[in-house]
């Protein structure tokens, strides 16, 4: 199967680079963009099924290397075959 | 060996670091690899600046898994003291071991300069009785703008665990925070560099009583004595 982790920095926390990335968006017209976000995707093969075995083993992926719960949320997704 | 100061893939400063202590203080010191334990006679830890693993991921997050973290941890449950430099500082807020993250700095760009700074009367070690109200000290990071949640923050400023902040801030780090210390007292952090500012032809000289006062304890060949706030 195929895992994709989204890893997003929490609402709460500045995000310097989506700060800048909406400021070129506005400046190339964009004038109606607002609370510009950027995070990061990780993408995985992993055997096994979808189970809930497997989620807690990324969530234990996620809480501990893919993201900081300091700073950074996630979610991930699950593609069968 | 007293001071074991670990290094990363991607440790830059770690030379620096020895060269400050061992040859300008005077203070035996020992580069350790990342892979290696923490020898049995460590008496104190520096974690050098750099990029440990590129900064993949996020800064200090790969390095935080590597086998000597095992060690490190256990040292700092005894009580052992520990000093974060730049990267080294990231690396011990991923591990937990320090409250709050760091994140990129709020210009976006990489800051590299001789900072002005604040010094707090932190401890019995990190205060103005030691260094002075103002010191300057190199920074070089992207990633320097602390960040802690609000309950965090108000512990960290309710247990004075600010050891220095920015004058002119320079990263947007929350409540100008440049170093902190953990609540029991032997975990130090901060983005600046003292290693840096130790000899006649650097910038200037201020890292030299920083790095005096983390090593003090050991000089005196007593450690500190940890106390709850």
């Amino acid at each position: 199967m195929k895992v994709t982790v989204f890893v997003s920095p929490k609402t709460t926390v500045l995000d310097p680079q989506g700060a800048a990335v909406e400021q070129a968006m506005k400046s190339l017209g964009h004038e109606t963009v607002e609370s510009v976000r950027v995070g990061k995707t990780v993408t995985f093969e992993m055997s096994g099924e979808d189970s809930p075995e497997v989620r807690s083993k990324l969530d234990e992926l996620c809480d501990g290397l893919l993201s900081n719960p300091v700073i950074e949320d996630y979610r991930f997704e699950i593609e069968e075959g | 060996m007293k001071v074991a100061i670990l290094q990363f893939p991607g440790s830059n400063c770690d030379w620096d670091a020895e060269h400050a202590v061992q040859d300008v203080l005077n203070v035996p010191a020992k580069r350790v690899w990342h892979k290696s334990g923490l020898p049995a006679e460590t008496e104190a830890v520096i974690v050098p600046g750099g990029f440990s693993f590129g900064d993949y991921l996020r800064c200090g997050a790969i390095a935080r898994f590597s086998p000597i973290m095992l060690g490190l941890k256990e040292f700092v449950e005894k009580g052992g003291q520990v000093l974060g430099i730049c990267n080294g500082f990231q690396i011990l807020c991923e591990a937990g071991l320090l409250p709050g993250a760091l994140v990129r700095n709020d210009c976006m760009e990489f800051r590299c300069l001789n900072q002005s700074l604040r010094v707090e009367n932190s401890n019995d070690r990190f205060n103005q009785s030691k260094f002075g109200s103002a010191i300057s000290l190199p920074i070089a990071h992207g990633e320097g703008n602390y960040r802690a949640d609000e309950t965090v923050l108000a512990e960290l400023e309710a247990n004075a665990q600010v050891l220095l902040r920015y004058e002119g801030n320079p990263n947007g780090s929350i409540n100008d925070i440049a170093g902190i210390r953990n609540q029991a007292g032997n975990v130090y952090g901060m983005m600046p560099h003292p290693e840096r500012a130790v000899e006649p032809h650097h910038p200037c000289q201020d890292g030299l009583p920083v790095l005096d006062a983390f090593l003090e304890p050991i000089r005196k060949n007593n450690p500190i004595e940890l106390s709850a706030s």
